[in-house]
């Protein structure tokens, strides 16, 4: 059986409540600038959130702006976005021949919360309930959005997958332009989710929704006075191409994709078990033919909860301990949890690093929890790597689902 | 209420449903779907709004009385009328 095509990553678009640009995101995570707002949250008042300030109209009508949905305004940037970094030449490409695969946390909360309270307004007759509700709240929504703005006629779809879903996105992605059923594929994650009061309430009853007088620090994981996650949207969609195919258009090639796992704990809705992340590292390290000294660089998904840090930073330890070259950090310090896009913005954010050299902190520890230390994690000031060739990028989420994609620098062994 | 004030209603209710549309030359008598981007979901939004925001119901069968804005004006001035002579 011949080896399976290689992929790579040829461009990416975001929206990060810290950057509109790759480059942006990057300059504020390198000088530590973490940006989130306090918003009015239905029903639950003021809450520390991460908000996006991209402008929408830049790539849409105002009219597909009211009639979509924030996630698919979202989706619409990145997308177009990725698709100006990548240098592909649109308007020559077979359209039916692109793939949209976007992961999501969760999907419709926002509208049906919307319109429970619009006839909430008129005695909550049914008659006043939209009748865009439906295609709104399908659960392809936000890739089916980009498609229909670009002009997209090949397959698209939503990868629901917890908090996992940005590395789902892109493992799907690369999957797919495996097989063969797509030539170009926009990829990652996105989230609408600070619009649900649900998410907020779900979140503070369970005893992890995150506070602070000062916005800016209520997500600071591995702090050992964190107090759980702080809620956030954004989105991260890139550009995916089978390797023969970028080298032939003289693409710039930002990484190659190396090696995924997906696996499930089985045992706990939202309990992490970090044996199981642990295995879902090393086998993404296995299929990428790769030890774990060979990753430089360990993104982790901690949300700053009070138990989800441990069990991380756990696994972490198991697979990296004896590994002097690696560096730990964490992004969700700056922008808190993009829920479905945070994996593919938490990779974005440290893709910079196969070029610049430098490891960005996690930010926000002010006295560093005992059982989250790691060896190698970075702390509250960027750090000079010797090398940075590979990065490994944890995404977990509820119901036990576990990722890790490992990204390369392309044209090393 | 005049039939000039419902089609204002009526161009307000547009103004807000399809943002992108240059209103300010529409044909009274020429058909709205043919002068502006309007699709079906569109005119379902109208339905709404009136529903909404005047309290005038729209049967379905009826809907095709909002072809322009003259038959709009014919067919809701006397629902405005009857509401305002409540």
């Amino acid at each position: 059986m011949s080896p399976l095509p290689r992929i790579v990553i040829t461009g990416v678009g975001l929206t990060a409540p810290n950057g509109n640009s790759l480059a942006e995101f990057r300059a504020n995570l390198l000088a530590g600038k973490a940006r989130i707002a306090e918003i009015e949250v239905r029903h639950m008042g003021r809450q520390p959130a991460g908000v996006c300030d991209f402008d929408a109209t830049r790539w849409q009508k105002r009219k597909e702006i009211r009639n979509g949905t924030r996630v698919g305004s979202i989706s619409i940037w990145c997308a177009r976005e990725a698709l100006a970094d990548s240098g592909l030449v649109w308007d020559s490409l077979d359209r039916s021949r692109v793939g949209v695969y976007l992961g999501i946390t969760e999907h419709g909360n926002v509208e049906t919360e919307n319109e429970i309270h619009n006839i909430s307004q008129f005695a909550n007759d049914t008659k006043y309930w939209t009748h865009h509700h439906n295609p709104r709240t399908v659960a392809n929504n936000p890739a089916g959005e980009v498609t229909m703005n670009m002009g997209i006629t090949g397959p698209h779809y939503t990868i629901g997958a917890a908090c996992a879903a940005g590395n789902a996105g892109l493992i799907q992605a690369a999957q797919m332009l495996q097989l063969g059923e797509v030539d170009v594929a926009f990829a990652g994650g996105v989230s609408e989710s600070i619009h649900t009061f649900g998410i907020f309430a779900g979140f503070k009853n369970q005893g992890a929704l995150g506070s602070h007088p000062e916005p800016a620090k209520a997500s600071r994981p591995f702090d050992r006075n964190r107090n759980g996650i702080v809620i956030s949207e954004g989105g991260a969609i890139y550009v995916l191409e089978r390797l023969d195919d970028a080298l032939a258009r003289g693409a710039r090639i930002l990484a190659e994709i190396a090696g995924w796992c997906i696996n499930s704990d089985a045992t706990d809705a939202v309990l992490p078990n970090p044996d199981r992340q642990a295995e879902c590292m090393r086998l993404a390290l296995r299929r990428a033919g790769m030890n774990p000294a060979d990753v430089h660089l360990v993104s982790t998904h901690a949300t700053a909860t009070a138990l989800g840090d441990v069990q991380e930073c756990k696994a972490v330890r198991e697979v990296f301990s004896g590994c002097p070259g690696t560096f730990v950090n964490n992004t969700k310090s700056f922008i808190g949890h993009c829920m479905g896009a945070a994996g593919a913005l938490e990779l974005a954010g440290n893709l910079p690093s196969f070029v610049d050299g430098w490891v960005h902190p996690t930010i926000n520890v002010e006295d560093l929890d005992p059982e989250c230390e790691v060896p190698g994690l970075v702390v509250n000031r960027p750090v000079r790597a010797p090398k940075i060739d590979a990065i490994l990028n944890n995404s977990f989420g509820m119901l036990g689902i576990n990722s890790a994609l490992i990204v390369k620098k392309y044209g090393v062994a | 209420m005049t039939k000039e004030d419902i089609k204002k209603v009526v161009l307000d209710i547009i103004s807000d449903i399809a943002p992108d549309e240059d209103l300010s030359s529409v044909k009274p008598e020429v058909r709205l779907r043919d002068q502006l981007s309007l699709d079906s979901m569109d005119f379902l939004d109208i339905v709404m709004e009136l529903r909404k925001k005047h309290g005038i119901e729209v049967p379905e069968a009826d809907y095709v009385q909002l072809a322009s804005l003259d038959s709009c004006a014919d067919y809701l001035l006397p629902k405005f009328q009857a509401k305002a002579g409540k």
